[in-house]
Parts: structure tokens; C-alpha cells; sequence
């Protein structure tokens, strides 16, 4: 035992490291590197929790690829994240460039903006569900103010999506914001005091300066944000659901509906495998385009 | 202020207040009478308020149960996520050890991977585990954050070395010299991490959706959303059970508001 000890009190900086990352490793082997490879491993099998795995090879990917609603949850998936995150980035660009000043009340706005981001989905998905209210909702009360006619929001197969991507907007907006205003910045002020001097105004010095100086902030919100697009699940959840009939049903959802309530872990499986791939191809892409503008 | 910032000022109080009409919403109907909620009339202000409907929601539904599994499984994931972060952080940021940069690759590699894909898996562990409606199954498997680990290293890599070498010249063990020297000086680290930590398992619904089938382990999240199918539930309840699920998220958010604002900026953390 001694020499045990000893042999550590000599090693102790070598040894050190590896004792105080092991509580971290564990847990990342245990719940996150190992259940991918098992995410796989069960995407080639068919399993019901209760009863055993049987071998069924490429089945399920070939059940998956000929299911209408698998096809129409990655549809709405692509449609939620291409509504929602280039309106988000606008409207936060724009926002940072409005409270990029000295202005009273600024933090007080930048509060505002970003308290929709800390609020949970579900909660916002209740406040929402109950704005979009097809009866007694603030927003066709508003609409009928100005003399439009409301829509069923919610029950609506046509409008449910649309309503589920307004309330994206209004959380990740702030998000947006607050990532773009730490990029204005950083951008030094003699930059904007030299292009007047040359005659430039706003517009012009947003066109040429702003943009191109925020090109990586815009890479990398860009990335976050059709990744997060990609893994919606709480709002719909709270929302809809899934409905009316699949219109809003997406990816995770699908794999939550298949494993879960349904019992085919294997089928989820390979949903979840697929959105694995979509997703990892998409980062890696990205991150390659941002590295090409950079260098 | 000249012309130009004042219009600026005007239109952000504008589009403020339309910003904030959803919570605005949700506090009018929430102290509204249920009759009211649904008589098609638009008052913000309620013609008469019903305090009564917090206590009467709390008593429909048993959401102070909800808020103790909550809290239960925040304070303890926040201890727990905060000091392996920081002790895993402190290791990839200050000790040469074989296999580090490998190590720390793969971590960094899980941000990108979504819990949603391995819930199947994470499911199957979880009962193998025992861990099903418990707890432990709550808190434990989320604890290593691949962001608060990035955070940590990125923070602890401006500690300067003469400090750590001078408690070991002094006969420090490394753990003391972790919790005695390393710890007091990333304070803003600390504050960041809780907070995050914080929010991060109070909102959390997906995870506790896959642990808990039992209704007395609900968390705050699951037992809203659970509650929103419920048909005798009206939204007078369940507006004001809203409003009380994000009062605490929203107190911490307003006293710390600079550090999540460093948070995401320096992370960009999941939005």
C-alpha cells in the first residue's frame, strides 16, 4: 500500500489529469458515445423493449425510405428551419444595429429582446397556443381589429406551421441579437470614422463595413441555429403535437412518436440515424464553407 | 440626443411593448375569471382580478410537486455539472497528458450530436441502470456538459502557471491546489456555469419526458405539458400555471442578465 502511494506521490502530475477528467468521460462514454453506436446498432434491428432484438438488416431503412410520413416529417423539418431561422437572423441583425448606440435604456431592451430565449419552450408554447387561440387568441382579435378575417391557427393544416415558426421567431430573434451585437462590437470605430471621412453614409458603411467584418459571426449563428431547426421538438410537442393530420409533424417528433409510443425502437432508431447523418453533413459543410471565406 | 438616436429610442419602446404582448397575455388571462377568458371581449386589464386562480390552480393541479422535483434536480445537477466541468475544464487546460487533444476532440465532437437521436438508447441504459423515475436518472447522465467543459478550458487557460507551480513548490496536492488556488480565481466562470446549468435543467423537457413515466416524478416542464391536454384544465390555470413555472428562470435572468449575455457570446451556447 505504501509503495502504492509512494508511486503516486512521485507521478502525481501525470496521474493527476486523468483522475480529474475520468467523472466527465464516464458519463460522456456511458450516455452520449456509446448510445450512438447503439443508436446504430439498433437502426439494423427490430426491438419492442419488451421481448428480444432480432437481426433484420436493411429493413427498416427500407421501410423508412418508402414511409410517406417519414418523407413528410423531413419536409416540415426543412420547412420549419427555412422559415424560421432566416427571419430570426434579419430581424436580430437588425436589432443590433439599432442598439449598437448610445441609447437610454439599452440594457433594459437587450433584456427584452433576449427574455424569450431563457423562457422554457413549453411555457412559451402554452402563451402562444393561447395568442394563436382561434376564438378568444390576441392575434386574430388583432387581425380582425384591422379588418381581416382569423384563422384556425392550431387546427389549421395549412396554417399550423406558420403559426409554430412566428413563435421560433419571437424566441431565437433575441438570440440573434445578442450573438450579432457582441460581432458589431468588436468592430472598431476609427473604421466607420475613416469611411465617413471618405463620404460614405449609413447604408453604405453597413453594406461594406458591417457585413463583410460580420461574415463569421453570421457563419456561425447560421450553423446553431439550422442545427437547433433540425432538433425541434418542445414547441411542437407543446403546440400541435404533430397535428392536424402530419402537418407539423418533424423528424424528432417522429422518432419520439415510433419508439416511444409506438414501441419500434428499432424503426426510431433509424429515423434518429438518418437525422444523425443529415445533421453531421450539414455541420460539416458549413464549417468547411466558413473556413473557405476565412483563410 | 440628436434626431436620428431618438427615433431609434422610439421605435425600440414600440417594438418592446409588442415584444413583451405575449407575457403581457399570459399575466391578464392568467388573473382573469374563466368566464371572462372566453367572453370574446379584449380587456388587459381584467375587469375584475381573480387571484384566487393560483391557488385554485395550484389545488387542480399538484404543481408545487412538480416545482420541488425541479429544484431537486437543478440544485443537484447545478453541484455536480459545476465541479466535474471545472475539474475535467482545469485538466485539458493545464496538464500535458497523453491522448489530451484526442480526448478533448471527441468531447467537443458531442455538441454537435442532438439528445433527441440517442433517446432509444439513453432509455435502454436508463432501465438497465435502474434509474427509470428517479432522481439519479434526472441529473446524473446530463451532468457532463460538452459546453460547460468547453467554457471551463476556454476560462481556465488564462490562469497564469506561476501561481499553480507556486502552490506546488509550497507542497500543495494537486486536488488542493484545484480547490484551494484554481477555483477562487474563475468566479465568473462559476457564476456563468450555474446559471446556464440552471436554466438548462429547469427548461428541460425531452430528458424527462424519457426518465419519468410517474407522475409524482414529474419536473416543471412535464407536468405543463402533460397538463396542457388535459380537458377539464381552462387557461385562466394554465396561464397562471405558466407564469409561476417561469418566474424563477426569469428572476435569475434579470439579476444575472450580463453574465448570460456572456455565456452565449463566448460559447455560443444551444440557443
Amino acid at each position: 500500500m505504501s509503495t502504492l502511494i509512494n508511486w503516486y506521490q512521485k507521478n502525481r502530475i501525470k496521474i493527476a489529469p486523468y483522475l480529474f477528467i475520468s467523472p466527465n468521460l464516464i458519463l460522456f462514454f456511458t450516455f452520449m458515445i456509446f448510445p450512438i453506436i447503439f443508436t446504430f446498432y439498433i437502426s439494423f434491428h427490430n426491438w419492442a423493449i419488451i421481448g428480444d432484438i432480432t437481426f433484420v438488416g436493411l429493413e427498416n431503412y427500407v421501410n423508412v425510405f418508402k414511409d410517406v410520413v417519414f418523407w413528410t416529417a423531413l419536409g416540415n423539418t426543412f420547412y420549419y428551419t427555412a422559415g424560421s431561422v432566416p427571419i430570426s437572423m434579419i430581424l436580430g441583425l437588425t436589432g443590433a444595429v439599432l442598439l449598437n448606440r448610445k441609447i437610454p435604456l439599452r440594457s433594459f431592451f437587450r433584456g427584452v429582446f433576449f427574455a424569450p430565449v431563457v423562457v422554457s419552450l413549453v411555457a412559451t408554447g402554452l402563451i402562444w397556443s393561447w395568442m394563436f387561440n382561434p376564438n378568444y387568441g390576441l392575434i386574430n382579435y388583432g387581425l380582425n381589429a384591422i379588418g381581416l378575417t382569423g384563422l384556425n391557427w392550431l387546427s389549421s393544416t395549412t396554417w399550423a406551421m406558420p403559426a409554430i415558426i412566428m413563435t421560433t421567431i419571437w424566441v431565437k430573434t433575441g438570440y440573434c441579437l445578442v450573438i450579432y451585437l457582441a460581432g458589431l462590437q468588436s468592430i472598431p470605430d476609427s473604421i466607420y470614422e475613416a469611411a465617413e471621412i471618405d463620404g460614405a453614409n449609413s447604408w453604405k458603411q453597413f453594406l461594406y463595413i458591417t457585413l463583410p467584418l460580420l461574415k463569421n459571426t453570421t457563419v456561425f449563428v447560421l450553423v446553431i441555429s439550422v442545427i437547433n431547426g433540425f432538433m425541434v421538438f418542445d414547441l411542437i410537442y407543446t403546440m400541435t403535437n404533430g397535428g392536424p393530420g402530419y402537418s407539423t409533424t418533424v423528424l424528432v417528433q417522429y422518432i419520439y412518436q415510433k419508439a416511444f409510443v409506438e414501441g419500434q425502437m428499432g424503426y426510431g432508431s433509424t429515423v434518429g440515424t438518418i437525422l444523425f447523418f443529415i445533421i453531421m453533413s450539414f455541420s460539416a459543410m458549413m464549417l468547411w464553407l466558413g473556413r473557405e471565406q476565412t483563410s | 440626443m440628436d434626431l436620428k438616436t431618438t427615433i431609434i429610442f422610439l421605435i425600440l419602446c414600440f417594438v418592446s411593448i409588442l415584444y413583451l404582448l405575449p407575457f403581457i397575455w399570459m399575466l391578464s388571462t392568467a388573473l382573469k375569471s374563466p368566464a371572462e377568458a372566453v367572453s370574446g371581449e379584449l380587456n388587459i386589464i381584467p375587469k375584475e382580478i381573480v387571484w384566487q386562480n393560483f391557488p385554485y390552480s395550484l389545488s387542480v393541479v399538484p404543481f408545487m410537486g412538480y416545482v420541488g422535483n425541479s429544484l431537486i434536480v437543478a440544485f443537484f445537477a447545478v453541484i455536480l455539472t459545476v465541479f466535474i466541468n471545472c475539474l475535467a475544464g482545469y485538466a485539458f487546460a493545464k496538464y500535458h497528458f497523453k491522448g489530451r487533444n484526442l480526448l478533448f476532440l471527441l468531447v467537443l465532437s458531442t455538441l454537435m450530436i442532438p439528445i433527441h437521436i440517442i433517446m432509444v438508447p439513453n432509455f435502454f441504459i436508463l432501465k438497465e441502470l435502474g434509474w427509470i423515475n428517479s432522481y439519479a436518472g434526472l441529473i446524473i447522465p446530463r451532468a457532463a456538459e460538452a459546453f460547460g467543459l468547453f467554457l471551463a478550458r476556454q476560462y481556465m487557460l488564462s490562469i497564469p502557471n506561476e501561481l499553480i507551480e507556486a502552490a506546488r513548490i509550497d507542497g500543495a496536492g494537486e486536488f488542493k491546489i484545484f480547490w484551494k488556488v484554481v477555483l477562487p480565481n474563475v468566479k465568473p466562470l462559476i457564476a456563468v456555469l450555474i446559471i446556464f446549468t440552471f436554466m438548462w435543467r429547469w427548461n428541460d423537457l425531452i430528458w424527462p419526458l424519457i426518465v419519468v413515466s410517474d407522475s409524482s416524478m414529474y419536473t416543471v416542464q412535464l407536468g405543463l405539458a402533460i397538463a396542457r391536454g388535459e380537458h377539464y384544465i381552462d387557461w385562466p390555470i394554465l396561464m397562471s400555471l405558466t407564469l409561476m413555472s417561469i418566474i424563477p428562470i426569469l428572476i435569475v435572468f434579470f439579476i444575472f442578465q450580463r453574465y448570460f449575455v456572456q455565456g452565449i457570446v463566448s460559447s455560443g451556447m444551444k440557443g
